[in-house]
């Protein structure tokens, strides 16, 4: 939560350029959402301290863009809020953007507190390593923090380098003493512990190449900083509480995607290292589409992808070698009604977690969404293990404007 | 790709000569087709804006609005950008095309809320473009070789001379086995189209009403409306807002423009 001195710095950047910019220029444009979230779980709380309630929580994720200098420059907002009413972790601000960006020609530099994806799979996301995972929104990890930033972009003809210089550390949020989806134990995130002097001072590096070439898209990335993925380990000093460690680590990511007709082939590799472990991970596989499936309207994807990763059992993340399989329906209507499915399952026969989203437009500016979350394990080693009695169902309201 | 004032009398006179001479109809409707297509040429970039109504066969509507940006590509299809502003849920969601005269158009997706690029597939020819009775095929750049044509006949349709020819695509993932299109003699433009479907029974009717000239050459309808016979529904296109030549370049259709669009 905490933007210290180097990100404020970044921040300060935009505001002083805000302040000479702003002027004379035409007013600049307000969207976003509010949002209504009800969640109830099917199980009592398996662990100490949580709560047994259904929790609701109001979201508001209102974004201010603007145009500066005939459209060369622009200025975005967006800051995002949530009230639980059941664990005070999951009531969180942060400033998903707060950013100037420049392009030019040949070229594209953005400053301040933003978000980039890289990758290109659907059951989890290796390569994408610049923004942390706001975990408290949902365990899938897909919700992001802002992440501060200095990105320059350079277009040439044989694809776009991007160069990211990352002064400011995010900590991953995590559900609190009372909040379900999380370890046995509560994580103490005030206490986290980091191998850098630094700490969330560490200035970090990356730099990405993608291209497109026919059917083929490429991107060949690396990083040099401060680990996104903290281990989790008791606490020193408070007995019955894990506290986060941040290693320093370097990763070199590669993922490419072929675009062949209704087929989608993807992989994405990571080799990481760092004073702990050095281990390659993988996800790789392949998606079809039915195109108006049944004599329909109605667009069938089904996905298929193998997750793997060398440290096996002593994986930090759940996949050490486990299957994905999902099918995604589209219904192609005026309420662009959706609905996904999704199994994933560790392929030596313990742990697996099932996932339902569905969401649809009502009118034109509301949209509701249903989510479905189970999980199984007895393997103690699994963390789907730990979720075990956490399956949960949400409904969702949002207004957009 | 602007035409010297030297070329241009004799594209015109070969133009002008080539219906006449073409003696089948087979080469007299490929004849059309190719002039239409080159007094369309040289456009260069255009942007637009465009309000789509969807309409159920109760008369319930649904509205989408949305920015286009084109760039003519020399021997190639168009490079095209689609930036959605409504529904508030999907604004500043866009598309970005890269056609092709033959085989798959490429198609990358920015979802915004990701800050993710897809790499879509372009092989979904007949789907509903969103949501809408316009198939991702009839809102794609048109070229030439996408199909074969056939002359039928010389017709007045709303007051105008036309040509009325029918064209088979080329593609075997379309839609349609054939499409009969009117176009006004004088101008070249398409003012309705009869699309029919794989069992070759009439499915829909595309109109194109309030043409106007950019330019001193280019013709755009002000109103396209997509009617389906077999379902009862309709989608209303209203463009405005047309410019050409603005000088957009390459650079303002690339990956990361798309990221940008809004």
């Amino acid at each position: 939560m905490s933007f210290r001195r180097s990100s404020f710095l970044v921040s300060a950047v935009v505001v002083a350029l805000v302040a000479t910019a702003v002027a004379a220029e035409s007013p600049g444009e307000w969207s976003g959402f509010a949002a209504v979230e009800s969640r109830g779980y099917a199980e009592d709380p398996g662990f100490a301290g949580q709560d047994s309630g259904s929790p609701t929580s109001l979201v508001f994720e209102p974004e201010y863009y603007r145009e500066l200098a005939g459209g060369d420059q622009s200025l975005t907002f967006r800051p995002f809020a949530r009230l639980d009413s059941v664990d005070d972790e999951r009531t969180h601000f942060d400033i998903r953007e707060l950013s100037w960006r420049r392009v030019e020609r040949n070229w594209e530099l953005l400053a301040g507190v933003s978000k980039v994806f890289w990758g290109v799979t659907e059951s989890q996301h290796l390569v994408d390593i610049v923004n942390q995972t706001d975990l408290v929104e949902n365990p899938d990890g897909e919700d992001k923090l802002g992440q501060p930033m200095v990105r320059l972009s350079l277009v040439r003809n044989w694809g776009i380098v991007d160069l990211f210089l990352l002064p400011g550390f995010r900590e991953r949020t995590f559900p609190g003493a009372d909040g379900r989806l999380r370890p046995p134990l509560p994580v103490d995130t005030e206490d986290a512990v980091y191998e850098s002097s630094a700490g969330q001072e560490h200035v970090d590096y990356a730099l990405r190449w993608s291209h497109a070439v026919g059917a083929f898209d490429l991107g060949l990335s690396w990083f040099e900083g401060t680990s996104r993925e903290p281990l989790l380990t008791l606490s020193p000093t408070d007995t019955g509480t894990l506290v986060p460690y941040y290693e320093q680590v370097s990763q070199v990511g590669l993922d490419t995607q072929a675009t062949l007709g209704n087929w989608l082939l993807k992989l994405e590799a990571v080799e990481r290292s760092s004073r702990s472990s050095d281990f390659a991970a993988t996800t790789a596989g392949l998606e079809y589409t039915f195109w108006g499936a049944f004599g329909s309207s109605l667009d069938l994807g089904v996905v298929a992808e193998h997750l793997w990763d060398e440290r096996g059992e002593l994986a930090t993340s759940p996949f050490e070698d486990d299957t994905f399989l999902a099918t995604r329906l589209a219904f192609n209507d005026t309420q662009s009604t959706e609905i996904l499915a999704g199994a994933i399952f560790d392929n030596d026969g313990d742990g697996s977690q099932i996932v339902i989203e569905a969401s649809r437009r009502i009118g034109s500016s509301w949209i509701v969404e249903a989510e479905m979350r189970a999980f199984s394990g007895n393997d103690p080693t699994d963390p789907f293990a730990f979720l075990r009695d956490d399956d949960f169902f949400q409904l969702s309201v949002q207004r957009h404007f | 790709m602007t035409l010297t004032r030297q070329a241009i009398p004799a594209l015109l006179i070969l133009a002008l000569a080539l219906p006449l001479a073409a003696s089948t109809p087979e080469e007299r409707g490929l004849a059309i087709a190719l002039e239409a297509d080159r007094r369309d040429a040289g456009f260069h970039d255009s942007t637009a804006r465009l309000e789509m109504t969807l309409r159920n066969r109760h008369g319930e509507e649904s509205q989408r609005t949305l920015r286009n940006k084109a760039l003519e590509q020399p021997g190639d299809g168009d490079k095209g950008l689609v930036i959605f502003d409504a529904p508030a849920d999907i604004d500043g969601t866009a598309l970005l095309t890269f056609s092709h005269k033959t085989g798959d158009d490429d198609q990358w997706l920015y979802l915004p809320a990701l800050a993710r690029v897809k790499r879509i597939s372009s092989s979904n020819k007949s789907g509903p473009f969103v949501g809408s009775e316009f198939a991702y095929e009839d809102i794609s750049s048109q070229e030439v070789e996408e199909y074969d044509y056939k002359y039928l006949r010389d017709e007045t349709f709303s007051g105008q001379d036309s040509f009325v020819i029918e064209r088979y695509p080329v593609d075997p993932k379309s839609g349609y086995t054939r499409q009969v299109v009117w176009l006004d003699q004088a101008e070249y433009r398409v003012l309705k189209v009869d699309f029919y479907d794989r069992k070759d029974s009439l499915l829909k009717t595309l109109t194109y009403t309030g043409y106007q000239q950019y330019l001193g050459q280019y013709w755009r309808a002000d109103l396209m409306e997509m009617i389906n016979h077999q379902t009862g529904k309709s989608t209303e296109l209203a463009w405005s807002d047309y410019e050409f030549q603005l000088g957009l370049e390459e650079r303002d259709f690339d990956r990361a423009s798309l990221a940008r669009a809004r």
